[in-house]
């Protein structure tokens, strides 16, 4: 069944035409059902090049760095490696060329431990041979400690990357293909992945660094390809141009940004109080949730920050009633303690929610938008008869959310998922706004969601502040947070650090908070080295 | 060659439709293949067994009996499966809902009146009810998985009506045969017309058919049953109690398999006997597959699968055939239509894989 | 207990009523251990039964009716494998359909084999060994498909954890995302391993047919497929508790003979109904610890992969 494409009678002369470039493609085209991901692509990496692939979500980064690879095949489009024409027809090939990728969302494998996840990346039998004493050789020689006899679920988040580079290594690629590998890790970590890069950059490898962060590229890399909707829009020096030009390329078009809010709170008290909530998790490798507390006025946005996996799904969900606090009085909603309570009772109290994961989550796919409509607001808007649904209703109530949001779609009778992203986004958004909320508590608000449409999402969120919603937004975003919320609190391994406003807080303070130090500890001259 | 599946990106509500009517040509194709290799002329094999049942005027009403407990039973496991409870059990909790509803029959022996049938009907319900709650407290309680508790249950019942039919509830002037005494006139499914088997439960089974749309299609717990079945992340976001569903699904599944089952034993049977069911909770699963479990699209599938039963035994009786034939004929169906449901989401792209790229390698 | 009683026989039975159970369970955990549920266990076993039973007859041989038995359950995984792997399928109607199918094919096919007598599976006897008293007859006088599960089951725990390919098959159970991420052949896997589990249950039909009874009868496995599926869960996913667990199955589903030779006067129906009561109990001790079943459970066992592209 596999083919493996590309045999090595092609050609010997061409590497020395076109032996410059260690990897080039040239006028790739990929087409999903309703999508076109690339479009004539072409991408040039010499050796020892940092090459950082930039775009927004759905630019089509990904679908290149899978073609790459080989999880994906091109539907048009050549590639060269060191010249020669290449069909990667999988990743074993594309590994056997000397192609190494990490992945966003690392593929690895939670039950087995270090070494087995290692091994299941390598092709050649000689080479899992004593693997063990080989993972420890390359981790330490390159500052990346690792256990091979640990199970994975065991491990952090930047633990778990160390073992998707350290897999890579060990195969000593000439290209290394990383995929967004900052948006989980602290910065701190940042850094010290940079250093790692860098020094295999002196190595003589190539790097293609894909990512939407714009001073990270203007940190690390010499060249960038900068992409949107598909198409290849411009190629620079990143260090050349300045981060607003950069985002001009990559979003294209001017935003209207959100209009900045120096006051919070408005006066008549807390809306949304947490006081001393302490969970245990019962999922398999859920973050326990130690001595919560903080409090959301009417009329204010509070964000809160921290790396994935610190305790922000538990969070929500303990905020939202899918798991129940073990005092009443531990979440309090316009004063009334409802810590017991499940979803429903919440929502009759007066609070909404919107959840990180939209699909299966936030609302059925197979669904019509009408029935996902009911979904969130069946309680609030009183959507039930003896029993029985009230459709007419129902199906008003979704058209309005269409309307008012500007959702993009046939109908309230058309299913959820034949939504875009950022339109799905915005409907379940503007379903629990427009049942108007006392407590609004929102996780990733803009995940996944074109410009546009993270815009109206944001002044949705401002305009119900300004009505005397209290409102929650738990995001991984921090310019997200920095841009419309007034006070920040951040969630590190299940505790949460005290809420600040953010005109007095810079940055790097929440990024120690992010990665488990404490700022306020460490007063005096910023220490020289965290590295 | 290659065959690949693109996904359509929705469902497609003309293979909704069209994939039992293509599994159902397909089913018939492979069984007069199997016809042919049985050495019978697969023509006359295929009338005999779907037509000539019809034909006659004692076997319209006779499908319809036939037909009814299969409705009563898929009705509820369809509402059930839409929720992801496999409750395969349905042919114990029919098992104990005749044993429990005729029981009450048999120890009114000789003082029956009125209300006899109305209390039998009752115990079948509760008795199925009864059958079905253990796997549902096994579940929500102890996490253990319903279609294995449910399938082990329908052994067990089945030991234990055989233990009554032989021991204690013997008929004393049965000659020893292992079964009940026939049940008096009170205590039986009063017959609609005259001449034929037809009786209350078929009346019962379109009841519950048009009872089980109003559930499934326009009530809240139809909604939770779908959205749990679907995404229970959003389920549980919606504050719909997942072990309250497991208990309504499951609950409702008995109470529909022990009512048919109290059905069956006090009408065409008569009495109760260790063969009161031709495996009516087994076929009921094909039933409600095939009905898209949807209590109307049941009431189709019942119709047809009460047909092979009585094509079963026609071809039994005119051409020699196996009474196996029935349950190949079953389970085919059952495998074209999980098939041909793929249809409903995927298209299917026969040809290379990609034509473009092999041009583009053909190229300079 | 009469002071004179001879537990050979008795042990002999356990070993006999256990085999089955031992390797339809094995070829299943195989199966789920790739991340597939096949419900369709009883309905492999019934044809592996049949179509043995039938080409031992055939041509006198009983080796030839192992193979035969084996082809028939890889045979109607296989269906459940196009069903489910390539057109995506549910797995639990799946499997349902195939214990379906299964027992009208093998009552169809059985029709005419039903009360033909035939030999037991030869006893494979081992010079000198198979003379000792006691653990001769138990060690060294059994037939191959006893040996043979035993070989199996030791075969699959090796495989499982000391290969290569067995950490592929394990890796594609706990993701197969992933594993197909890094480009391991998800589906091939899949196939390889539904075939050897039907394999597995053709093989445990056979020996019921071939040497348990020896001879053809509808239904004739009785739910002991669907005892095997809950033995996968109840040894927790790991070929070592299986032997255990198979041979305490065996053993309850003989108490019934052991409590009437002893003149115990229970109506025979509860004692038949002991393997089921005992199947349910088990499920409860195991299931009701959470986060062992979750631990243990491969995380993508049932759900269907397709891969984009």
């Amino acid at each position: 069944m596999v083919t493996v494409a590309g045999g090595p009678g092609a050609a010997a002369t061409a590497s020395a035409r076109d032996g410059a470039a260690l990897l080039r493609l040239t006028g790739i085209v990929k087409q999903f059902p309703g999508c076109l991901a690339n479009d004539r692509v072409d991408l040039a990496i010499p050796a020892g090049e940092i090459h950082a692939l930039l775009g927004e979500n759905g630019a089509g980064k990904s679908t290149l760095v899978k073609i790459i690879y080989g999880v994906l095949r091109p539907d048009q489009g050549e590639i060269r490696w060191r010249g020669e024409l290449v069909h990667i027809a999988n990743p074993a090939f594309a590994r056997k060329l000397g192609i190494g990728m990490v992945f966003q969302h690392f593929s690895l494998f939670e039950a087995l431990t270090v070494a087995e996840n290692i091994a299941l990346g390598i092709n050649d039998p000689a080479q899992r041979r004593d693997l063990k004493k080989r993972i420890v050789e390359v981790s330490q020689s390159y500052g990346l400690p690792l256990d091979p006899d640990r199970a994975v679920h065991d491990l952090s988040v930047g633990e778990r990357q160390r073992i998707e580079i350290v897999r890579c290594l060990l195969q000593n690629p000439r290209l290394l293909i990383m995929d967004e590998p900052t948006s989980v890790l602290t910065p701190q970590e940042v850094e010290r992945l940079f250093q790692t890069l860098r020094r295999l950059s002196q190595e003589g490898r190539a790097i293609l660094y894909i990512s939407h962060k714009l001073e990270e590229i203007r940190a690390l890399c010499e060249r960038a390809t900068i992409m949107r909707l598909g198409r290849v829009v411009a190629e620079c020096d990143p260090r050349q141009e300045t981060a607003r030009r950069l985002a001009e390329l990559m979003i294209g078009n001017e935003l209207k940004s959100p209009s900045h809010r120096t006051t919070g709170a408005d006066g008549k008290g807390a809306r949304l109080v947490v006081q001393g909530l302490s969970l245990r998790s019962d999922q398999q490798f859920g973050t326990d949730l130690k001595d919560i507390s903080l409090s959301v006025a009417g009329g204010e946005i509070l964000g809160i920050g921290g790396v994935a996996g610190n305790g922000q799904t538990e969070l929500t969900a303990a905020l939202s009633g899918e798991t129940l606090a073990e005092r009443a009085d531990a979440i309090l909603i316009d004063g009334r303690p409802v810590g017991l309570l499940g979803p429903g009772a919440r929502r009759i109290s007066g609070a909404t929610f919107v959840p990180e994961e939209r699909n299966g989550h936030g609302a059925v796919p197979a669904m019509t938008l009408a029935e996902n409509a009911f979904l969130g607001a069946f309680r609030r808007l009183r959507l039930v008869r003896t029993g029985l649904i009230a459709a007419g209703q129902t199906a008003a109530f979704a058209g309005r959310v269409i309307q008012s949001f500007d959702v993009r779609t046939t109908g309230p009778a058309a299913e959820a998922r034949s939504l875009s992203g950022g339109n799905l986004q915005k409907f379940i958004v503007g379903r629990e706004i427009l049942q108007a909320p006392g407590v609004l508590v929102i996780s990733q608000p803009t995940w996944g969601v074109d410009a546009g449409a993270a815009a109206a999402i944001y002044q949705a969120l401002l305009d119900l502040a300004d009505a005397g919603t209290a409102v929650l937004i738990v995001s991984q975003d921090l310019d997200e947070i920095f841009s419309i919320c007034v006070r920040i609190a951040v969630i590190y391994q299940g505790t949460l650090s005290d809420a600040r406003p953010i005109r007095d807080v810079t940055v790097e303070e929440i990024g120690l908070l992010m990665g488990g130090a404490h700022p306020e500890a460490r007063k005096g001259p910023s220490h020289a080295n965290p590295a | 060659m290659l065959i690949r599946l693109e996904p359509r990106g929705g469902r497609s509500l003309r293979w909704a439709y069209g994939s039992p009517l293509l599994a159902l040509v397909l089913t018939l194709i492979t069984t007069a293949v199997i016809f042919a290799m049985l050495g019978k002329d697969p023509l006359v094999s295929l009338y005999t067994f779907f037509i000539s049942p019809l034909a006659s005027a004692t076997g319209r009403p006779e499908l319809l009996v036939k037909a009814a407990p299969l409705v009563l039973i898929a009705v509820g496991l369809s509402l059930g499966f839409r929720a992801n409870v496999w409750n395969i059990g349905a042919e114990g909790q029919y098992t104990i809902g005749a044993i429990a509803g005729g029981g009450i029959g048999l120890a009114l022996y000789g003082d029956e009146n009125v209300l006899t049938f109305p209390a039998m009907m009752i115990g079948g319900v509760l008795g199925g009810m009864a059958w079905a709650a253990i796997p549902a407290f096994l579940r929500t309680r102890f996490n253990a998985n319903e279609i294995l508790t449910s399938l082990m249950l329908t052994y067990v019942a089945q030991q234990l009506l055989i233990y009554l039919v032989t021991g204690p509830w013997r008929d004393p002037e049965g000659y020893g045969f292992p079964q009940s005494r026939l049940f008096d006139e009170y205590a039986t499914s009063p017959n609609l017309v005259p001449g034929t088997r037809l009786h209350l439960g078929v009346v019962f089974a379109l009841i519950v058919v048009a009872l089980g749309w109003l559930v499934l299609a326009k009530s809240l717990i139809g909604f939770q049953l779908k959205v749990v079945g679907q995404a229970p992340r959003a389920a549980r976001y919606a504050g719909f109690s997942e072990p309250r569903l497991i208990w309504f699904s499951l609950l409702l599944g008995g109470a529909l398999a022990g009512l048919a089952g109290l059905f069956e034993v006090a009408g065409p049977v008569g009495q109760l006997t260790p063969s009161i069911s031709p495996g009516y909770g087994f076929t009921a699963i094909i039933v409600a597959f095939l009905g898209r479990l949807h209590p109307v699209g049941v009431l189709f599938g019942g119709l047809l699968l009460a047909l092979t039963y009585l094509g079963g035994e026609k071809a039994q009786i005119d051409l020699g055939m196996p009474n196996a034939v029935t349950g190949i004929f079953q389970g085919i169906l059952l495998f074209y239509l999980l098939a041909c449901d793929l249809l409903i989401l995927y298209r299917v792209r026969i040809g290379q894989r990609a034509p473009a790229a092999k041009a583009a390698a053909a190229g300079p | 207990m009469s002071a004179g009683f001879d537990w050979v026989p008795l042990v002999l039975s356990v070993i006999s009523a256990s085999t089955p159970l031992l390797l339809a369970a094995t070829g299943e955990l195989v199966t789920e251990k790739s991340g597939v549920l096949n419900l369709g266990v009883e309905g492999m076993m019934l044809a592996g039964a049949v179509v043995g039973f039938a080409a031992s007859v055939a041509t006198g041989s009983g080796l030839v009716g192992i193979a035969a038995g084996a082809a028939a359950g890889a045979l109607l995984a296989l269906i459940f494998g196009v069903l489910t792997l390539t057109f995506l399928a549910n797995q639990v109607a799946t499997g349902l359909a195939l214990t379906i199918f299964g027992v009208g094919f093998s009552a169809l096919m059985g029709a005419g084999y039903v009360g033909i007598a035939l030999a037991p599976l030869p006893k494979l006897d081992i010079a000198g060994l198979s003379d000792l008293p006691v653990v001769g007859p138990i060690l060294f006088h059994q037939d191959i498909l006893v040996y043979g599960s035993f070989a199996l089951l030791a075969g699959v725990s090796w495989f499982l954890y000391r290969t290569h390919a067995g950490l592929v098959l394990r890796s594609i159970g706990d993701s197969h995302d992933a594993a197909h991420a890094i480009g391991y052949p998800v589906i091939a896997i899949r196939y390889a391993a539904v075939a050897f589990g039907g394999a597995m249950c053709g093989l445990a039909g056979a020996y019921m047919s071939l040497a348990y009874t020896p001879q053809w009868a509808e239904n004739m496995t009785a739910g002991r497929g669907w005892i095997a599926l809950a033995l996968v869960v109840f040894a927790t996913w790991r070929p070592s508790r299986l032997l255990l667990g198979a041979y305490l199955f065996g053993g309850v589903s003989l108490l019934q003979l052991f409590l009437q030779g002893q003149g115990v006067r229970i109506p025979s129906q509860f004692l038949t109904m002991l393997p089921y009561l005992a199947t349910i109990v088990v499920l409860v001790l195991i299931s009701r610890d959470r986060t062992r079943i979750r631990l243990n459970a491969p995380a993508s066992l049932g759900k269907p992969f397709y891969a984009a592209g």
